[in-house]
């Protein structure tokens, strides 16, 4: 049985999160997002689910943070200004270790900027957008299959390490439609929060366990405690002692980093011998494909890495695949965010930055024309 | 006495509020009220925003959650509608609940989602240090209204009214019996009910004011609050400067959580006959 289907980015992402498990979604009318809600409110009451338009942003993720105390796996969708409204919770959900997903189709900005023009200027906000240190999952699929895949793996990981997961499409990924392949539901892995297991009265909702995630008890089921953004202590109860603080502010950073090889997705293309490496991710990736391609045609020894995972930057993947590189390309449709992260681990005289703000995407002529101004004939 | 001591967490206290403050008086009313209608503790969830009022979830031995300024209403809508076994109960303040959470509180007003909302009226933003908030009379002396405040004040039921609730009432801290019978009334109604519990601030408000200290402030609660029951005998100048206490509204409307349950029916039996 032929089982492709024409769909948009927008609408595989809606179906990776179902199948993964989400039961929940509350969320705010906003392009280029929408079509997630419009799919979500018809397709969850169909399996008991609930979708709730909300009055706004701000309200939106506060919904998704108190549904996903009672156990369900919920999740919202917005683009750039409604993303920047969701940050103060998105640092409560941080701070109090809800699992939730936040779907951003970034579109070009700042504030309301071009609603429907692609853009990838919200890397730095995903990873820093609400106030205090604080660890953050973000992922950014190339293709309407991978952003299937990816909602899967974005509902996963908040799942698993208690925490928001950005998924980050832009505007091209959400709105084009591809011809895909949606996986049987038996072929895709889907993770559950550990729940604690021992007697009520013993129960400390933040201790964590080894692996620096405590395990989570659902509302209604006899384990009281306290859920505040305050700094707390194992209880959960406010406490602000340095050391309580301390260990708190740096665990919830550390329980993301230490799974860094757990969380970094990516695909690599022809690095073997590759003299220039092109670094991309999202929409710019696939033109970085069509560049490369023809860069090799012509004899040039290019190769890619395509990121998946933007954050927690993947720097030991990035340092050992632009190891033998004479040039790092980087093409983001941006004035230059995710750059400075490779500049960090790479050094800067190898890094040439390729951007583009003008709400257009890039063409690979543009981007062919950057590698070989590098001298990668060999 | 009901014993509202299992509903405490005793290694939280002593707790934060400053002398005189009228806030432990409503959290007691509140308890009594759980221990009356005998809710499963289990079941029973506190959401509060950020504020004086709001560290009451804290004290609270239940699942609580101390959400962020202003949005406790939609944390506890998501919770209903996830789960809507659960008996949500919001504690919230004047400010945290018309300011920065006014949006928030009238859509749970117009949706009727089945949530108790007792406000903690104090007139200021006490947790702060006292700044005036829309439930300052005008006139308030706060330390953002070095001059006298010039705006207007909020009446908290008749914005709950006009959006849409379904059960709206008003007590106070010096009538806490009185406000444990709104609060049962108010769990008891199926759908979106609004307590407006005045309490006293004597700290932040009440000495800026010249209301004097704790009990002052609770005679002068006893003295302005009339009676609903009062209401229709009296003349309309005699209700200047006055406030009413007691059931001040109630209809009966379709309520959210069990509309949305309906529609997920109708959507399943949709899906059965097609198939």
């Amino acid at each position: 049985m032929n089982k492709a289907q024409l769909m948009q980015g927008n609408q595989a992402a809606a179906l990776g999160v179902l199948a993964a498990g989400v039961r929940f979604f509350a969320g705010y009318p906003i392009t280029p997002s929408t079509e997630v809600a419009e799919i979500l409110a018809e397709e969850l009451p169909k399996i008991g689910g609930k979708f709730i338009q909300m009055e706004d942003e701000i309200a939106s993720m506060g919904a998704v943070c108190g549904a996903s105390l009672t156990g369900v796996k919920a999740i919202t969708a917005t683009s750039g200004p409604g993303f920047s409204l969701k940050q103060e919770l998105i640092g409560y959900a941080c701070m109090a270790e809800i699992p939730c997903v936040i779907v951003n189709v970034q579109r070009m900005g700042p504030s309301t900027g071009l609603p429907t023009s692609p853009a990838q200027g919200d890397v730095m906000q995903a990873r820093w957008g609400t106030h205090g240190d604080h660890g953050i999952i973000v992922l950014s699929p190339g293709s309407v299959r991978e952003s299937f895949d990816v909602a899967v793996s974005a509902v996963n990981f908040a799942e698993k390490y208690r925490t928001p997961v950005i998924l980050l499409l832009d505007e091209v990924i959400g709105h084009m439609r591809e011809r895909v392949e949606i996986p049987d539901a038996a072929d895709i892995t889907v993770v559950n929060r550990k729940k604690p297991d021992g007697p009520p009265a013993e129960f400390q909702a933040y201790k964590p366990d080894a692996d620096g995630v405590p395990p989570m008890a659902p509302f209604g089921e006899g384990y009281f405690h306290h859920v505040t953004g305050l700094v707390h202590s194992y209880s959960g109860m406010p406490a602000s002692g340095g050391a309580v603080t301390d260990e708190l502010v740096r665990r919830l950073e550390s329980k993301i980093n230490r799974a860094q090889e757990d969380i970094t997705l990516y695909t690599e293309h022809f690095l073997e011998d590759a003299e220039i490496v092109i670094v991309a991710y999202g929409g710019s990736a696939r033109a970085a494909m069509a560049a490369l391609k023809e860069a090799r045609a012509k004899g040039h020894k290019v190769g890619m890495l395509k990121l998946i995972t933007l954050w927690p930057f993947p720097a030991e993947l990035v340092m050992r695949a632009t190891k033998n590189a004479k040039t790092i390309v980087v093409p983001e449709l941006n004035t230059g965010q995710l750059v400075s992260e490779i500049e960090r681990y790479c050094g800067r005289e190898r890094v040439v930055s390729v951007t583009r703000v003008d709400g257009e995407l890039f063409k690979p002529a543009e981007i062919l024309a950057s590698v070989l101004s590098q001298g990668g004939k060999s | 006495m009901a014993n509202i001591e299992k509903y405490m967490r005793k290694a939280a206290l002593p707790h934060i509020w400053c002398p005189g403050c009228g806030n432990g008086i409503l959290l007691a009313s509140i308890l009594r009220a759980i221990d009356k209608l005998e809710l499963d503790q289990k079941k029973t969830i506190i959401v509060s925003g950020i504020g004086c009022s709001s560290r009451a979830s804290g004290y609270m031995n239940f699942n609580t959650v101390h959400t962020a300024h202003g949005r406790a209403l939609p944390f506890a809508t998501g919770i209903k509608l996830a789960n809507p076994k659960l008996n949500v109960i919001v504690i919230t303040g004047d400010g945290d609940s018309t300011a920065i959470g006014g949006n928030h509180f009238i859509h749970a007003c117009r949706r009727n989602i089945d949530i108790t909302t007792i406000i903690f009226n104090n007139s200021i933003y006490g947790m702060t240090g006292g700044q005036y908030s829309p439930l300052s009379p005008t006139g308030t002396q706060a330390t953002t209204a070095p001059y006298g405040h010039i705006e207007r004040p909020f009446d908290i039921a008749a914005l709950a009214i006009a959006a849409g609730a379904t059960y709206v009432a008003r007590g106070t801290a010096f009538h806490a019996t009185m406000l444990t019978d709104v609060v049962v009334k108010g769990i008891q109604n199926k759908g979106f009910s609004v307590i407006d519990a005045i309490t006293q601030c004597p700290i932040s408000y009440g000495r800026k004011n010249k209301m004097g200290g704790a009990p002052q402030m609770l005679q002068w609660q006893k003295d302005h609050a009339v009676p609903v029951t009062a209401v229709a005998k009296m003349k309309p100048a005699d209700l200047v400067g006055k406030f009413v206490i007691g059931d001040l509204h109630k209809i009966e409307a379709p309520e959210y959580t069990a509309e949305y349950d309906k529609m997920i029916a109708r959507v399943a039996k949709k899906g059965g006959e097609s198939a």
